[in-house]
């Protein structure tokens, strides 16, 4: 006898377990996805969207259609999926890289033309399928692959600020929070919010995700948490950055 | 109210680019995606300007690797969608192309030759022969017509959305700067007056019911983890296009039977090589014209049965070398000498043609009568 | 082919060539005929000489630009320079008289005639209609198209405007008329 563990109701159950490594916080960000699909009722109108790095092994996981695009492609593949059938719901799910690099300028131009499309974007410091490289969102002095001795501020700069990037440049109908997989109710209230942004036809929403890579980080499971709860939210303020104003509302 | 913008068979005398957004509203294409790039711009004028009339949908992205996966999008949506770029835009096109290669995706893509490499001019050209059939990380498993006259822009621009459904593979009008820019006539006609269906599309992702409930869910992917799994699916896909090459093949040749001398090249430079055959045939030359119009699936067969009965082939081409690499492995085993006029980035007209065909003669290289 | 008849027309931008260009293949397109026309384009939106190149013909038209032109008119000291290249024996080269710097002038054309279409554009019309004067310069040079053709083409491109002065008409009528006699004349 096995005892299955609850899943959310749009996971695809032939397709669990999941391909992601242990203590990787996809699963987690996933299942608050899969908790706010449930909530909303909005299985049969979901298109999810997975990109290049570890967020493509979500190619099969819900049962929900899905397209695995290319690296930092994923928004546009939604953004021209949305504009054809906007009874559609997109959802475009990637990671640090696939957002805020190769697809910065997708992230970007998608947000100003406030695209009615829901962007989740995991953020976990690093490039994880690729084997630990340096990602815009490496924290200072953290050793990656690619920074061995430390992420110099000096010669790469900053974390990247997603969600603070598109509040400042979306409109005002636009939704863009920072969620944390150590938060599952909050989290699963940012995406609420954010499909139901899209749902209403107000514009574009957008969640970044503080998750785990304790593969790369090398860390156990008391330092897993430990980074993402002390060390992350140093650089990343967990919250709503902007909230929209209902269509018409805005000055 | 969707108004019918075309109705009954019209002579028209337009530019390459109004003709192509014509014949998208006339194959019933639904949105466009574009992003501005000379000398494709006209495409996207026109169809803005078209679309709302007819229903139909316009998005300027903010690159060509997003007007092609927006495109991809569309067609996931189950929309007849197409995107228009040239020269550096094309490169960056042949990412999006190759997913639409592994997942068989019905993108319709219509390329407007410039000069090149880099930014080169905006002008003409037909150096993106190699880019167009085999760009992207793969063996070019789409479909590619190469056009010559506004007519030709015409019919395949509306051929290209029924090839690209009906088959699944992405596909290409390949045309160039002249082609987009220059005025000539034509004749505009609704598909159906002429019995031509245009393929039905419907959803691939997005499909009536609750996955998993009702139907199962679609999940499409590129990625592979194991080796053997891709060889499978490139195999699978490699052996489908085989199969259809012989439906989607389209080629033309004349005075081709007693020719000893074969003038090879395709789009708007096979106007100039048909007025030089008929030029030289005038003056006694037995010279024989053939024009691959698919050069992906290449006519390889049927030019290799003409080549072996000639004593000299000719390829011409504004490009150094790009079609003449095509006939090459096409005609591979067939020992007929070939010879070139290329001119990249530069347009060739008939005089230039007959006079290199003369010139070779007077080489006395080959022995024709 | 005997019936091809090849024109470069150039000129600086705002002298209205591409318009002429225009006019002439869509007058012979109405007229059962093949017409070809492709402007010169490059990455400068303005500036630099613009130049149309035109094919007419009762037969399909074959490469969309020529090596030598049957007639090629230049309206500028730079457009001269620009398509001596287009110019052979066989070419009737057609220059405006303002142009006072002649060194450059082709050697080797069948004729070279020198209009006063600027002058008599100013003087006589309005500047505006200088390249109506061009068009008549052109049809009679050629005889590419018929006087009534090329009316017919002015009331389809310009119909819209005459309409709300009647004057315009009789303007661009005039000007059509002048550029056919000043050909008639030095020819």
């Amino acid at each position: 006898m096995s005892v299955e563990p609850k899943m959310p109701k749009c996971w695809r159950k032939e397709s669990k377990p999941h391909k992601f490594c242990p203590g990787c916080g996809h699963g987690l960000a996933l299942k608050a996805l899969g908790m706010a699909i449930d909530e909303l009722g909005i299985q049969d109108k979901v298109v999810f969207g997975c990109d290049i790095g570890c967020s493509l092994l979500a190619w099969d996981f819900f049962d929900v259609d899905i397209v695995q695009t290319h690296h930092g492609r994923t928004t546009p593949v939604i953004t021209g999926l949305k504009r054809a059938n906007p009874d559609l719901i997109g959802i475009a799910y990637m990671g640090d890289g696939g957002g805020y690099a190769i697809g910065s300028q997708h992230l970007v131009n998608a947000a100003t033309r406030n695209e009615k499309i829901t962007a989740i974007l995991v953020n976990n410091t690093n490039y994880g399928m690729t084997g630990g490289q340096m990602a815009p969102t490496t924290l200072p002095n953290q050793k990656t692959e690619t920074s061995p001795y430390g992420r110099s501020i000096e010669e790469t700069g900053y974390p990247t600020q997603g969600p603070e990037m598109v509040a400042a440049i979306a409109r005002d109908e636009a939704y863009a929070a920072r969620g944390t997989v150590a938060n599952m109710r909050q989290l699963k209230g940012f995406f609420k919010k954010a499909l139901q942004n899209q749902i209403d036809g107000n514009g574009f929403s957008f969640v970044e995700v503080l998750s785990t890579c304790p593969t790369n980080w090398r860390t156990d499971a008391k330092g897993t948490w430990k980074y993402l709860e002390e060390e992350m939210t140093k650089f990343f303020k967990v919250g709503e950055f902007k909230t929209p104003a209902a269509k018409g509302e805005q000055s | 109210m969707i108004k019918n913008l075309l109705q009954g068979e019209k002579k028209v005398f337009m530019t390459g680019n109004e003709v192509i957004a014509w014949a998208a509203i006339a194959a019933k294409a639904d949105i466009m995606y574009g992003y501005p790039i000379t000398p494709q711009n006209e495409i996207m004028h026109y169809w803005t300007r078209m679309a709302p009339k007819a229903g139909k949908k316009f998005l300027q992205t903010e690159d060509e690797l997003s007007a092609g996966f927006t495109t991809i999008g569309g067609v996931l949506a189950g929309k007849r969608a197409f995107t228009g770029t040239a020269g550096p835009g094309n490169t960056l096109m042949q990412e999006p192309v190759s997913m639409a290669e592994m997942m068989r995706l019905p993108m319709v893509i219509v390329i407007q030759q410039r000069g090149g490499p880099s930014t080169a001019t905006v002008i003409y050209s037909q150096q993106e022969t190699n880019l167009t059939c085999y760009g992207g990380n793969g063996e070019g498993l789409r479909v590619v017509y190469s056009t010559a006259t506004h007519q030709d822009l015409f019919d395949y621009t509306i051929k290209a959305f029924n090839t690209a459904w009906k088959y699944r593979f992405p596909t290409f009008v390949l045309a160039d700067g002249y082609q987009a820019k220059m005025r000539e006539s034509l004749t505009m006609y609704d598909p159906k007056d002429r019995g031509i269906d245009m393929v039905p599309v419907e959803p691939i992702l997005g499909k009536p019911g609750v996955p998993g409930i009702d139907r199962s869910p679609t999940h499409i992917r590129n990625t592979y983890n194991t080796e053997e799994e891709l060889y499978d699916v490139i195999m699978s896909i490699a052996q489908d296009y085989e199969k259809f090459a012989p439906e989607i093949i389209e080629y033309d040749e004349q005075n081709i039977n007693d020719a000893e001398i074969i003038i090879i090249s395709h789009g708007v430079v096979s106007r100039a090589a048909y007025g030089a055959m008929l030029e030289l045939r005038e003056q006694g030359y037995k010279v024989g014209y053939f024009r691959p119009i698919t050069l992906r699936p290449f006519p390889a067969k049927q030019l290799f049965n003409r080549a072996r009965q000639a004593k000299m082939l000719i390829v011409v081409e504004s490009a150094l070398g790009q079609l003449a690499k095509l006939v090459k492995d096409a005609i591979y085993g067939c020992a007929t000498p070939i010879e070139n006029l290329s001119k990249p980035g530069v347009g060739i007209i008939s005089e230039e043609i007959v006079e290199r065909v003369k010139t070779l003669l007077k080489g006395g290289h080959f022995n024709v009568s | 082919m005997s019936n091809l008849i090849k024109i470069a027309l150039a000129g600086e931008g705002g002298q209205g060539v591409q318009a002429v260009a225009e006019i002439i293949t869509e007058a012979a397109h109405e007229d059962g005929r093949e017409a070809l026309y492709i402007p010169n384009f490059g990455v400068e939106q303005r500036g630099g000489v613009s130049i149309a190149f035109v094919q007419i013909s009762s037969d399909q038209i074959r490469a969309p630009k020529f090596q030598k032109g049957d007639i090629v008119i230049a309206l500028s000291e730079r457009a001269i320079i620009r398509t001596k290249q287009y110019v052979d024996q066989n070419t009737i080269f057609v220059y405006d008289k303002s142009i006072t710097n002649v060194e450059y002038l082709p050697q080797n054309a069948k004729y070279v005639l020198g209009i006063p279409a600027v002058e008599i554009s100013k003087t006589e019309l309005h500047p505006r209609v200088f390249n109506v004067v061009i068009l008549g310069a052109v049809v009679k040079a050629t005889g590419v198209i018929s006087e009534q053709d090329a009316k017919n083409a002015l009331e389809k491109k310009l119909g819209h405007k005459f309409e709300q002065d009647s004057n315009l008409r009789e303007l661009n009528y005039k000007a059509l008329q002048r550029g056919m006699e000043l050909v008639e004349k030095v020819i």
